[in-house]
């Protein structure tokens, strides 16, 4: 079998040995309404309304959607827009905070007895594709008629530097993780769920393995450390051996992949009734003082995980949400913590500054090592001489935008920002 | 707190520069310098200087004079400054050297539109222009002592001498030097070309570093080797290998990365093609040397090689 091109990035898993500390409850929260992709959630609270933790605060609004709760007890202070992650505005419940963290009195574990009622309860907890990703869990767990599911791949590998809050999930909540492979298996039936972990985390696959041990049809597979592992048709193609083609669904191949944050929070719910109202955010960066994992509550401004980290250095310049090879880098540290928050940079002025672009010297660093065999020097030229036809000739629409080929490019040439444009010319002249 | 850096990511990169690339291949360069100046003498280091000089003053000259971005600190003018030299007799009068740098920076690098844009080999085009322009320098060589066996008399300065190519193709096959002396450089030929030993030690550098990949050097040289023992005199395969510009081609010219392809596969294309035209040129053609118009040659064609070497995406249709 031919093996997947990989990038040995850096690992920089500074805080992967320590234990997430409790964030203290922050004075007040903004919940966007907006925190997957789909249709946002629909607020079902008022201005002035009291709520408590885990209690609806947001309703999904059609198939594709996520539920919104309650991250602290308090009080409605507004329903207004704010900025998100994505650059983009979004509806968002500010929640003043009365410090109690009172859990709401409608918390109690759902009955789960059939698929049904098992995906419902997905739905219910609030969960997404925590990966970074963002996609409902719910409908991803749907299988369209005619499906035959072959694999459920639980993704652990992790593969962006910095970020261990997976890492975490696995060490300190490896029962749910489990139990929710068990669920995984019991409820859609694959012929195997899989846990599919980077070998840079030994404790994660330590524990794993020693659950997994003699239950038939759950594993662990053990991954080589290299980027990006944990792209799901790269993982889908390093543990199963099966191409996605393109234009196709995971589902085609028979696998569904699934982040092990994400397990972890369904197998929660459904054993204690509380939804996804906190996460573990790893806190790290050059300009982070003391890098960590803090256990905040949704909706948390990225600006109290900083001070709980120590504070920032002087000269920060940059703050990524996510990891540093697909991140976003934000504007602003007011922006709250979202679902699918893993991870939080702060970067010092050396880091931040991206590099200056000199000419391509047609090296073919940047082809030799893309996962899918793309062709990025190609595109890039095809994309300034606006030719649409080599675009679709090149096919850019199979890109990852994992941006190994911005990574590796000597000339500093900003590959993967030309890719995802392309995608977009292509998408628009189609 | 607010307005921070925004851009798009990776927010981190691979340490590697078009700049440290260049002074990989430098370095890479640098056991063929020392060697030229044991076997030639202080000149080949003074012919190296002016080219270096030359090609950097160019460079800026050229970019100064159009109120281009000066881009000299990439150092890629001086790879190609030492690569010329490498192609050139160390008695070649100074004056020609500085044309041929002109001739490489101006004419074949910059006016097409600087770094990465040209499409053939600035020093092997400049070493070919020279070569059809100043035909008698550019194929004077100093006589070398033999080391190997001393038998060979003491033949005064300045008594122009045959590289290995030359006396085969003349057909005198009894004054072809020891092969060890072919192996350390103790030969006729162009200063930088003569010592595959010192050259090879920068290739394997070039190639641990990975700046070049085996693809090239070993299809060009193997398709070489081969042609040449089943289309020439099995005897004579060795002087083929290290008796011309074969190694100093194959290792340091036909890697070069605007003027040759982007792909692994077609640079195995590419190395083959290089070594059928060196070996035909060697063996039919009329110059005893063919390595130079064969990577020219080539060059022009990596447009085509590109076309159908196209990497087959993962799950394309």
């Amino acid at each position: 079998m031919r093996k997947i091109n990989g990038l040995p990035v850096p690992h920089f898993k500074n805080t992967a040995g320590y234990m997430p500390d409790k964030l203290p409850t922050p004075f007040e929260v903004r919940l966007p309404m907006q925190m997957h992709s789909g249709k946002p959630a629909n607020p079902v609270v008022k201005v002035g309304d009291e709520v408590k933790v885990g209690q609806l605060i947001g309703e999904a609004e059609g198939r594709v959607s996520s539920p919104v709760h309650a991250s602290v007890s308090g009080k409605i202070k507004a329903i207004d827009t704010h900025d998100i992650i994505t650059g983009q505005k979004a509806v968002s419940i500010v929640i003043a905070s009365d410090g109690n963290q009172t859990v709401f009195e409608g918390v109690a574990p759902p009955s789960v007895t059939n698929t049904e009622e098992f995906i419902k309860a997905v739905g219910d907890s609030g969960v997404v594709g925590l990966g970074g990703a963002g996609y409902p869990t719910a409908p991803k767990l749907t299988l369209r008629e005619g499906t035959n599911l072959d694999y459920i791949l639980i993704n652990g590998a992790e593969c962006e530097p910095y970020i261990t809050s997976d890492t975490r999930t696995m060490v300190d909540k490896t029962e749910y993780v489990f139990k929710g492979a068990q669920m995984l298996k019991e409820y859609l039936g694959p012929k195997d769920v899989i846990i599919g972990i980077e070998n840079n985390k030994p404790e994660a696959i330590k524990k794993l393995n020693e659950l997994c041990q003699g239950m038939a049809g759950i594993s662990v597979h053990e991954l080589p450390s290299l980027y990006p592992q944990g792209e799901r048709k790269v993982l889908v193609y390093n543990i199963t051996g099966r191409i996605v083609p393109e234009g196709a669904r995971l589902t085609d191949v028979g696998c569904i992949v699934v982040n092990c944050t994400t397990v972890a929070v369904f197998a929660e719910y459904i054993k204690t009734g509380l939804p996804l109202v906190s996460r573990c955010v790893t806190v790290d960066g050059s300009a982070v003082k003391n890098p960590k994992n803090v256990i905040a509550p949704i909706g948390t401004p990225f600006r109290l995980l900083f001070d709980f980290c120590g504070g920032l250095k002087d000269d920060v310049k940059k703050i990524i949400h996510g990891g540093p090879m697909m991140g976003k880098a934000v504007p602003s540290s007011d922006i709250p913590v979202e679902k699918i928050t893993n991870a939080i940079l702060a970067l010092s002025e050396k880091d931040a500054l991206p590099p200056s672009p000199s000419p391509c010297i047609k090296c073919g660093r940047c082809i030799s090592k893309c996962p899918v065999n793309l062709m990025p020097s190609y595109i890039e030229e095809a994309y300034e001489l606006g030719k649409i036809d080599l675009l679709k000739e090149y096919k850019v629409n199979m890109c990852l935008e994992c941006a190994s080929c911005s990574y590796l490019c000597p000339a500093k040439r900003p590959l993967a920002q030309v890719m995802t444009l392309s995608k977009k010319m292509l998408w628009e002249k189609k | 707190m607010d307005n921070k850096i925004v851009s798009f990511s990776p927010h981190i990169r691979d340490k590697i520069t078009t700049n440290r690339i260049m002074i990989d291949v430098l370095i890479a360069l640098v056991p063929a310098f020392i060697a030229a100046v044991f076997i030639f003498g202080p000149r080949a280091a003074l012919v190296t200087s002016v080219c270096v000089i030359s090609c950097v003053f160019f460079e800026w000259l050229y970019q100064k004079a159009l109120k281009k971005p000066v881009t000299i600190n990439d150092y890629s003018a001086c790879v190609t400054g030492v690569l010329l030299a490498y192609n050139l007799p160390v008695t070649i009068p100074l004056w020609q050297a500085v044309f041929g740098c002109a001739v490489a920076i101006v004419l074949v690098k910059q006016l097409f539109g600087g770094i990465g844009k040209n499409f053939a080999n600035p020093a092997i085009t400049a070493r070919v222009v020279m070569f059809l322009a100043f035909s008698t320098t550019m194929t004077t060589w100093v006589h070398i002592p033999d080391v190997v066996s001393s038998a060979t008399s003491i033949i005064p300065d300045g008594v122009s001498a045959a590289t290995p190519l030359m006396l085969m193709s003349r057909g005198d096959f009894e004054s072809l030097p020891h092969l060890l002396n072919m192996v350390i450089g103790t030969r006729g030929g162009s200063l930088g070309e003569t010592s595959s030993v010192a050259l090879l030690i920068g290739g394997i550098y070039l190639l641990c570093r990975r700046i070049i990949t085996w693809h090239v050097p070993l299809a060009f040289i193997a398709t070489t080797v081969i042609l040449a023992a089943i289309l020439g005199d099995l005897s004579l395969v060795p002087y083929h290998l290290f008796g011309g510009g074969l190694i100093l081609g194959a290792f340091f010219m036909a890697t070069d990365y605007p003027t040759t392809p982007q792909t692994n596969k077609g640079r195995v294309i590419f190395g083959i093609g290089c070594g059928i035209f060196t070996v035909v040129i060697r063996l039919y053609g009329n110059y005893p040397e063919g390595v130079s118009f064969a990577i020219l040659f080539m060059n022009m064609l990596v447009p085509y090689i590109n076309k159908f070497t196209l990497t087959k995406p993962l799950g394309g249709k």
